[in-house]
């Protein structure tokens, strides 16, 4: 048994994929935490294996080459650490294979408790199959045929605020009904009860005990919006954590037998990314943007910084999505059918036939593994990879927005009125965008993943960027979050140390105008204070870019000082002033500005969609994309 | 270190196939072990629950919702038939009463006092499975369904759309490299699978569905064929329950590619020959493929080896399809494997193969980007 508070002096740390199990080797050198080793292997949940384990020993034992150390014996891992041959103190894991935690949601108006609980959903690392709502459109019939074939690995209820009215109580009664008559089989495990947490009213727990109680495993937890002006996700996303390790994992193959191996509960892969991406923004007190761009999905993480007015504090608003068909391989014809082809080819700077690229990008989709030889393919998948970043960032955005339904005048007659959607990201105020996933982590090029996320997010004023070198963020994520008294602190430490030296790779620092003006002409100019005490000033056109080199770990100090009406971050005409960090890319200055433009999704909501302002004439627009590659340096080789 | 290459698609002259057949709920197994099978047979049945219905009977007796239960005529579990009356309220004295009448025949699921709703449960729907190939039920999962084997030929497509087909087999082209054109399909092909070459285009397929055609194997297709064929974009490859009037297999891949010549092979041998096919298609972890299963005549066994076995990796002297351009579709021969990482055009630094092509020019090319052509 390990002593009270104990120095932890090596961890092993997993994330069981979808299709690949990686593993990490965490330990401790002198006062500092580093990354040692990491192994992968295919992960073995489906047949013929079907039992997860055989993959984690598989990736350890990649690791155990690798560090020359022995972590396996008798077909399990060592722990605690026996001597420095032997062991690691702590054994922790992440898990999404089988297709994650697949959620459906429900909560009385779609977009007040039902959004609440699908928040809650998705910050704990769920896919969110469906939302039901009592105003979702459907009957009730078919809100229960829905349920019964989407088979999802558990339900959130919610719906209604504390000290409601008899009628609010009802509904939400009626949805619990709903679930009751559908009565839904699990994916996994025959005699397996459904777990649903309610986070509901608590006027309403006994009437949905009654109705759900002996047909599913009911959870009731704390309402998810007691009130309509605050959300309570927390409870409900701990429990989602519970149920996640009782009933689901429980029954997907050999998970009992990793279970009774980690020193704290497995966490959803996206649950524990989100994890640490909000300890980070905490510590250092900064807004977060993170994405994690797949074969199949793209995740994007959020923390907002808020402060109440009210109650004189910080707060940090976690927002998370996932766009479940937007991605490089599996999707990759998704992104095609979503985007359009004139919006992928915008970024490529020569023709390629319509019909031979639709080929393409289909035989990507049925042979996912494959990688871009020539620098044409790469060219393509870049600019494939820019419009699903960029979709799914509306997306964010879009969810990622104050609460619907609260009342923010201060007479009677604001009190009912719904205020208008806003996103909390502003973009302006992102200190760090970080970027991972194989397009943006495994670019041949450092600037390229930096141009492709200045691209699609559309960064304004100044924005560290980074990207997650082999993507560890779930395994530091999980490490994070250890509960254990005598491990919390070492633990807590190893994965912020791991995470800043090992994790990141800091590309550096983007500096972007946001005006576009009706003429050409100068939008800015900027001073560095270079390390050495040098002062450079430049002054920057619109639609200029240039790359200033300003080395890992170094600083400038900066002086923004745009032209009239011209906003470079702290708005119209406003000079900015501070220090910006270097990376393995540099400075990047951006004075291309962006528009924004109204647009509709496929289901007619209305959203504002940016970019970056290309010309319409094909000859200009390519001569511009050349003028912006040899700028940033993207691809020297490639002859145009 | 976990593979650097498409494992490739199987095509097999004689190997031992079994399909799990199962049903989604318990219910009747009608084989036992060692009966023979038709691929048509059915081999399970069950029944599925029927639909509910929800009727708003506070709100439409106008009462209380917790007065619900006493003016049901009917308790929960209680069987129902379609214009029974299900309950009814008192009436002003007595007078102009309103009746609740059951809109289906079925069971009351459940009555609810607290929102006034009653649920009524549609009578169950049968549902059957088949044996799928024609062979021997080898083992019965009780309740649940059984496992059919069989000796047969066996390809694997790369795509497909549409689900379980059957007909026989029908050659409609000289050579794996020509195109399935529309004047090539006629009323011979109706209820058969017929095999092109390296093409096929939407007008050729809707030809082929006015024929009665069950289904088509062909090379390739243009990604905005099918989409035409379809009537939308495939966003993601997870197909099977498509309703397009036909099977349709693609072996190669989207573009004009000849089929390989082993796969068109061995199509002709068993031309004449009943086969089974399933368009399903899964691209994702648990990669599902679409198949054609030729099952071969009673008695034959499998020949040695014949059995599905993993797939072999990489090694000098075999041939492999290059799956990614440039030189997308290509067959050509593993010369070299140099271990070290090698930096592509792309400045990608991956593991590569060296090849030789037809024409004996060789190339490196990335291990991700061939596919082993398996036999």
């Amino acid at each position: 048994m390990l002593e009270k508070k104990l120095e932890i002096r090596s961890i092993l740390a997993t994330d069981c994929g979808s299709t690949t199990t990686k593993a990490i080797l965490i330990e401790k050198k002198g006062d500092e935490y580093r990354l040692i080793a990491r192994g992968e292997a295919p992960t073995t949940v489906e047949a013929p294996f079907e039992d997860v384990t055989k993959g984690v020993l598989n990736a350890v034992e990649e690791v155990e080459e690798l560090a020359g150390k022995k972590f396996i014996e008798d077909g399990r891992l060592i722990t605690p650490q026996r001597d420095a041959k032997t062991g690691a103190d702590v054994y922790v894991s992440t898990s999404s294979a089988g297709g994650g935690l697949q959620m459906m949601v429900g909560g009385l108006v779609l977009t007040m408790t039902a959004e609440s609980a699908k928040r809650a959903a998705l910050g704990a690392g769920a896919i969110v199959m469906d939302a039901i709502a009592t105003n979702d459109g459907r009957l009730p019939h078919e809100k229960i045929e829905r349920i019964r074939h989407l088979r999802p690995d558990m339900i959130l209820l919610a719906g209604a605020v504390d000290n409601g009215t008899a009628q609010s109580k009802a509904k939400v009664v009626e949805l619990a009904e709903l679930i009751a008559a559908a009565n839904p089989k699990a994916r996994l495990g025959i005699q397996y009860r459904l777990p649903v947490v309610y986070a509901g009213t608590k006027d309403a727990r006994k009437e949905v005990g009654d109705v759900l109680g002996a047909k599913t495993a009911l959870k009731v937890v704390e309402n998810i919006r007691p009130v309509l002006e605050r959300e309570n996700l927390l409870p409900a996303r701990n429990e989602i954590h519970e149920q996640f390790m009782e009933h689901v994992m429980a029954n997907a193959p050999g998970y009992k037998k990793l279970m009774s191996w980690t020193d704290a509960p497995i966490m959803p892969t996206p649950g524990a990314v989100g994890y640490i991406m909000q300890l980070i923004a905490h510590m250092e007190k900064i807004n977060v943007v993170g994405v994690d761009i797949g074969g199949a999905t793209t995740d994007i993480f959020s923390v907002w910084r808020h402060h109440d007015e009210k109650l004189d504090r910080w707060e940090e608003i976690f927002n998370r999505t996932v766009s479940a068909n937007l991605g490089m391989s599996y999707s990759v014809s998704n992104v095609l059918a979503e985007a359009g082809l004139a919006k992928i080819m915008r970024w490529v700077p020569f023709h390629v036939n319509e019909r031979e690229l639709r080929n393409r990008i289909k035989n990507k989709m049925i042979r996912p593994t494959t990688i871009p030889q020539s620098l044409e393919e790469l060219i393509i998948e870049q600019a494939i990879a820019r419009e699903a970043l960029r979709l799914a960032f509306i997306q964010h955005k879009d969810f990622a927005q104050e609460l619907k339904g609260v009342s923010r005048g201060s007479d009677i007659s604001q009190a009912f009125r719904q205020i208008v959607d806003r996103s909390i990201v502003k973009m302006p105020e992102l200190d760090m965008l970080v970027g991972s996933g194989g397009v943006l982590s495994h670019a041949p090029r450092r600037c390229q993943a930096m141009l492709m996320m200045i691209d699609s997010f559309l960064p304004e004023g100044v924005t560290r960027m980074a990207v997650d070198s082999i993507f560890m963020m779930p395994q530091l994520g999980v490490l994070a979050n250890i509960q254990k008294p005598e491990l919390e602190e070492s633990a807590k430490k190893a994965a912020i140390e791991v995470f800043h030296k090992d994790c990141l790779i800091k590309l550096g620092t983007c500096i972007a105008s946001k005006t576009v003006p009706k003429r050409p002409g100068r939008v800015m100019t900027v001073t560095f204070t270079m390390p050495d005490g040098k002062t450079v000033e430049k002054q920057y056109n619109l639609g200029d870019m240039e790359l200033i080199p300003l080395a890992l770990d170094q600083k400038a100090k900066v002086r923004i000082v745009p032209e009239r009406g011209i906003d470079a971050g702290a708005g119209p005409g406003r000079h900015l002033e501070g220090e910006v960090e270097g990376g393995v890319v540099g400075v990047v200055v951006d004075a291309r500005g962006r528009i924004y433009t109204a647009a509709a999704d496929a289901t007619g909501k209305p959203f504002l969609e940016g970019a970056v302002p290309l010309p319409e004439d094909d000859k200009e627009r390519v001569q511009t994309l050349k003028k912006w590659h040899k700028a940033l340096n993207i691809y020297p080789d490639y002859n145009f | 270190m976990a593979q650097a290459y498409t494992p490739g698609l199987r095509v097999t002259e004689n190997a031992v196939i079994v399909r799990e057949r199962r049903l989604p709920l318990l219910g009747d197994v009608l084989v036992k072990v060692g009966d023979k099978t038709k691929a048509r047979d059915i081999v399970a049945r069950t029944f599925l629950p029927g639909d509910v219905t929800p009727i708003n009977v506070a709100s439409k007796l106008g009462c209380d919702p917790g007065d619900v239960p006493e003016l049901m005529k009917k308790k929960e579990g209680d069987t129902i038939k379609k214009g029974e009356v299900l309950g009814q309220n008192k009436g002003i004295f007595g007078l102009f009463k309103s009746k609740i009448i059951s809109p289906i025949d079925g069971t009351i699921e459940i009555i609810s006092r607290i929102t006034g709703q009653v649920q009524l449960r549609g009578e169950p729907e049968p549902v059957a499975i088949d044996a799928y190939i024609d062979g021997t039920a080898v083992a019965v999962h009780e309740k649940e369904g059984a496992d059919i084997q069989a000796t047969a030929s066996f390809i694997q497509g790369i795509i497909g759309i549409g689900g379980e087909a059957f007909g026989e087999i029908k050659i409609c082209v000289s050579k794996p490299g020509e195109e399935l054109t529309a004047d090539k399909i006629d009323a011979s092909c109706k209820g058969k699978v017929i095999v092109g070459g390296s093409y096929v285009t939407h007008e050729t397929l809707k030809k082929a569905v006015q024929n009665g055609v069950a289904g088509v194997v062909v090379g390739g297709i243009d990604a905005q064929d099918m989409k035409d064929f379809m009537g939308y974009d495939l966003g993601v490859a997870i197909t099977g329950m498509e309703k397009l009037g036909l099977t349709l297999i693609v072996t190669e891949g989207f573009g004009r590619i000849d089929m390989a010549a082993a796969t068109f092979e061995l199509l002709g041998r068993r031309e004449g020959a009943a086969a089974s096919m399933n368009g399903a298609t899964q691209i994702r972890a648990g990669v599902m493929r679409p198949e054609i299963i030729i099952p071969l005549k009673d008695g034959t066994t499998a020949k040695q080896g014949g059995v599905e076995t993993e797939v072999q990796g990489l090694t000098v002297g075999r041939l492999v399809r290059i799956i990614r351009s440039p030189n997308f579709g290509v067959i050509c021969k593993i010369t070299a494997m140099p271990p070290e990482l090698r930096k592509m055009e792309s400045e990608t630094m991956v593991r590569v193969l060296e090849v030789e092509f037809p024409d004996g020019k060789r190339a490196l090319v990335p291990r991700a980007n061939v596919e082993a052509i398996e036999k």
